[in-house]
């Protein structure tokens, strides 16, 4: 099946089979592996995309399912060249160790951020439930969503 | 999803796959009607998508093999919410996170506004829909204690026609309701709680993103001190979500005591049949059980002392 997918901003016409999953047309069809493989039942979060602004899983979502409609990755959140103030605060908060879960978590930390500029923490840690982090960096991914929310509210233009 | 089965070694490259294994015919009708052809034509063989949340984890678990795939997503018509003079009408295809934010969600239905917000994830009640929640039929369904206190009554749709389901006569096992293969249930109407009456829901599973290993949802309808309507469901205790219509009619018109609260811990016991599996024991189940059926009652009159 033919379908249009627009990724990151950009129009992709790709042939898809109907039980291709969104992940593995990304990850295998468009090469952007940022995007991460983890539990593949909806439990970790690593697959997190968004789908017209909705943070949603990408190991559970039919691609043609997502015909027509804007895909945000991980690859996409970095505007002209420079960094988003969530990745800036991810890098400056130590809020990374493996890595595996990063692109999922700092999808998921935009959509909320676009949802609500100054999320309290319990706010953040009831938004980031459903990802996963087994290196255990949580206090760390917390903190630096809390600081790229004061960069963007500091920053109107971030 | 049960974690016992990924305990078995060569369940983990089954489950662990990027694809789904089960190769299908994808429909993606854009009018009810066009669905409702579409099922009728394939009936038995097809599955309705509506979030995937459910049905793809089972797909790639095989343990669903749908030859036809009919998804809601393109029919614009099943995404509502309306507010009507007796209640509001979910439509198919609305999103749980919807539900999550809609006023009348959150004031008119505590209970099922609590057990929605509890659902999972961000991500997943993104996905997932409510009506997706009740046709996925597990015993252990957030949504369908609070839905059984409020009486909800589902609308099934064929090329036959529409009929009305009671939502206590939806379930008839785990994984099964009482749905004919050529219908969809098209929409949830939730009739307004009665005047001046409180709802709370409370679960408890290992980690937020776990299913529950038991649910309640209780609603209290107080005159003086005296209970005037009382209505209890849990779920994840017996093979369909179970509202205990014997502890409603004992606590009527009694007031809220130690010993009438002792009584209807007995009859809940004795009504539900829990079972020992991954998630917990038949006793672990019993106890709590009691534990959080008193403490929704407690939730919900404390919520009314506040008003």
């Amino acid at each position: 099946m033919k379908i249009e997918l627009i990724v990151n901003g950009v129009k992709k016409m790709i042939d898809v089979m109907p039980n291709e999953l969104l992940i593995n047309v990304l990850r295998e069809k468009l090469g952007l592996t940022g995007t991460k493989y983890g539990c593949g039942i909806g439990e970790c979060g690593a697959c997190t995309v968004m789908v017209d602004g909705k943070p949603v899983l990408s190991c559970l979502t039919l691609a043609v399912e997502v015909a027509g409609r804007e895909i945000t990755t991980i690859e996409g959140i970095a505007k002209e060249g420079r960094l988003d103030p969530i990745q800036e605060a991810f890098i400056e908060e130590g809020a990374i160790q493996c890595g595996y879960c990063t692109p999922g978590f700092i999808i998921t930390a935009k959509a909320l951020l676009n949802e609500n500029r100054s999320p309290s923490k319990e706010e953040i840690i009831e938004y980031i439930k459903g990802n996963l982090c087994r290196c255990t960096g949580y206090i760390n991914i917390i903190k630096a969503i809390q600081k790229a929310s004061e960069k963007i509210t500091r920053n109107p233009y971030k | 999803m049960s974690r016992g089965e990924f305990m078995r070694a060569d369940y983990v490259n089954l489950v662990n796959t990027h694809i789904t294994p089960v190769g299908f015919t994808y429909h993606a009708p854009e009018s009810l009607e066009e669905a409702l052809k579409l099922l009728n034509e394939y009936r038995g063989q097809a599955r309705v998508l509506a979030g995937g949340t459910d049905l793809i984890v089972d797909m790639k678990l095989r343990r669903k093999e749908p030859k036809h795939i009919i998804s809601l997503t393109k029919i614009k018509e099943l995404n509502y919410i309306i507010e009507e003079d007796k209640g509001v009408r979910i439509g198919a295809a609305t999103k749980l996170r919807s539900l999550e934010k809609s006023r009348v969600v959150y004031e008119k239905f505590e209970a099922l506004y609590q057990a929605v917000n509890s659902i999972a994830s961000i991500q997943v009640r993104n996905m997932g829909t409510l009506v997706g929640n009740i046709c996925n039929a597990s015993p252990a369904a957030d949504s369908a204690p609070p839905l059984l206190i409020y009486e909800a009554i589902a609308t099934a749709q064929s090329l036959e026609g529409k009929r009305k389901i009671m939502i206590r006569d939806f379930f008839t096992g785990p994984g099964k309701t009482c749905l004919r293969d050529n219908e969809i249930v098209t929409e949830l109407f939730i009739p307004y709680p009665p005047r001046d009456s409180v709802s709370s829901f409370l679960k408890i599973s290992r980690v937020g993103m776990d299913l529950a290993k038991v649910n309640v949802a209780v609603l209290l309808k107080f005159n003086n001190n005296i209970i005037e309507d009382f209505r209890v469901a849990l779920g994840a205790v017996a093979p369909t979500p179970l509202r205990i219509y014997r502890a409603e009619e004992y606590l009527k018109n009694k007031p809220l005591n130690e010993e009438n609260l002792r009584k209807i811990e007995e009859i809940v016991v004795e009504e539900i049949k829990p079972i020992t599996d991954v998630r917990s024991t038949e006793w672990y189940r019993r106890e709590t059980s009691k534990i959080l059926l008193r403490d929704a009652i407690n939730i919900a009159v404390n919520k009314m002392v506040g008003r």
